[in-house]
């Protein structure tokens, strides 16, 4: 229990990405998927974040910095790279809801699996 | 029915989840202790005699790893393409509409 | 339709864009110094295009799109990147690192103000990525915008 309290934010990205699972799997709508798959990008940029972290240790920026003991500064770049990614594939997924709308009429994922001309 | 064995499947995946946070905190290095730190080390001792630059989080991203922010552009640039492919269609369909 | 909202937004928005804008630039261009950079800066400039585009509608008759300031900053970088192993180094090599030309100077080693004038590539890869990010945007929520518009046109 203990190990489970000072590693929370690990548990957070796990109860995220069961969150993120959980709306894809259960929901219909379609936009409300799209959002589950934005929360569950959210939750592996979480984890990026946490494994960069060391415990009192100041941001990877020499300007002016409080102290010379500094995170580690690779995930911190992957994370950005992760986060402009997930804004370009949620841009993606959006623009295909609005053509599935257009053609169908709806946006509920049942209605727009079956074979229509 | 598919949905309670779908509803089994996320609580056993998020178990296993929290078996491996549980399980991370020791010589591995949990959360706040990183272990294995030699690149980052190196990357924060020479971004400012090799590259003068102060934000080691940007000499990272555009100079040791600047394949990966080429791919990332890369990405960027062939979902807006993707975007306006999807979009466009649409636009010229309304103009038309519109005369 | 295209709709219009109301006049106190409007006139917020007037005030509010060049701050904005401003705002990205500098974030843009002392992405080597500061917390910032190319990607974040063009974020909060595309931020002020979702800020026009709420108050005063779609823009759906303007004809011209700036795609083409997008492939120019990603062409722009990929150059730069590539003038790496052209000048006989690697890809992505920074050559203009403390050479005295632009953004060439020489930081202090440590824990130190700042100054701008350092970086070498890294301040012009911020720029061209900055340009890139901000076309990119710009254009996927105007795109998005226009068609949405178009859609309550057909129902």
């Amino acid at each position: 229990m203990n190990s489970l309290f000072y590693a929370l934010p690990f548990v957070m990205v796990a109860v995220l990405i069961i969150m993120g699972l959980y709306t894809v799997l259960f929901k219909r709508n379609l936009i409300k998927m799209i959002m589950g798959v934005a929360i569950i990008q959210n939750g592996v940029n979480l984890f990026l974040v946490s494994l960069a972290y060391r415990e009192g240790y100041v941001a990877p920026i020499w300007t002016s910095a409080p102290d010379v003991d500094m995170v580690l500064p690779t995930p911190h770049a992957l994370t950005l790279t992760s986060i402009v990614i997930g804004v370009a594939t949620t841009a993606l997924m959006l623009s295909f809801v609005i053509m599935l709308k257009k053609h169908y009429g709806t946006t509920d994922s049942h209605e727009t699996r079956r074979c229509k001309e | 029915m598919r949905k309670i064995f779908a509803l089994i499947a996320l609580l056993v995946i998020f178990a296993f989840m929290i078996l491996a946070v549980v399980e991370m905190r020791g010589e591995d290095g949990g959360f706040g202790e990183p272990v294995n730190t030699d690149m980052d080390d190196y990357f924060l001792e020479d971004s400012q005699p090799h590259n003068q630059v102060n934000n080691v989080v940007t000499a990272i991203l555009f100079d040791y790893r600047g394949l990966d922010t080429l791919g990332e552009a890369t990405v960027l640039f062939s979902a807006v393409s993707g975007v306006l492919t999807v979009l466009r269609k649409y636009q010229i369909k309304k103009l038309e509409v519109k005369k | 339709m295209n709709w219009k909202m109301s006049r106190v937004v409007r006139t917020v928005t007037d005030v509010m864009v060049v701050p904005i804008i401003v705002f990205g630039i500098y974030l843009i261009i002392h992405g080597h110094l500061t917390p910032g950079g190319g990607f974040q800066g063009g974020a909060v400039v595309a931020s002020s295009t979702a800020l026009l585009i709420i108050a005063y509608g779609s823009f759906r008759d303007y004809k011209k799109d700036f795609s083409s300031v997008e492939s120019i900053g990603l062409t722009l970088f990929i150059f730069l990147a590539i003038l790496g192993i052209l000048l006989g180094a690697t890809l992505f090599y920074n050559f203009g690192a403390g050479t005295g030309g632009l953004f060439g100077g020489r930081v202090a080693e440590g824990i130190n103000p700042g100054y701008i004038n350092t970086g070498g590539t890294v301040p012009l890869m911020n720029i061209m990525v900055g340009l890139e990010v901000t076309a990119a945007l710009s254009l996927i929520l105007w795109m998005m915008a226009k068609s949405s518009d178009s859609m309550e046109v057909e129902a």
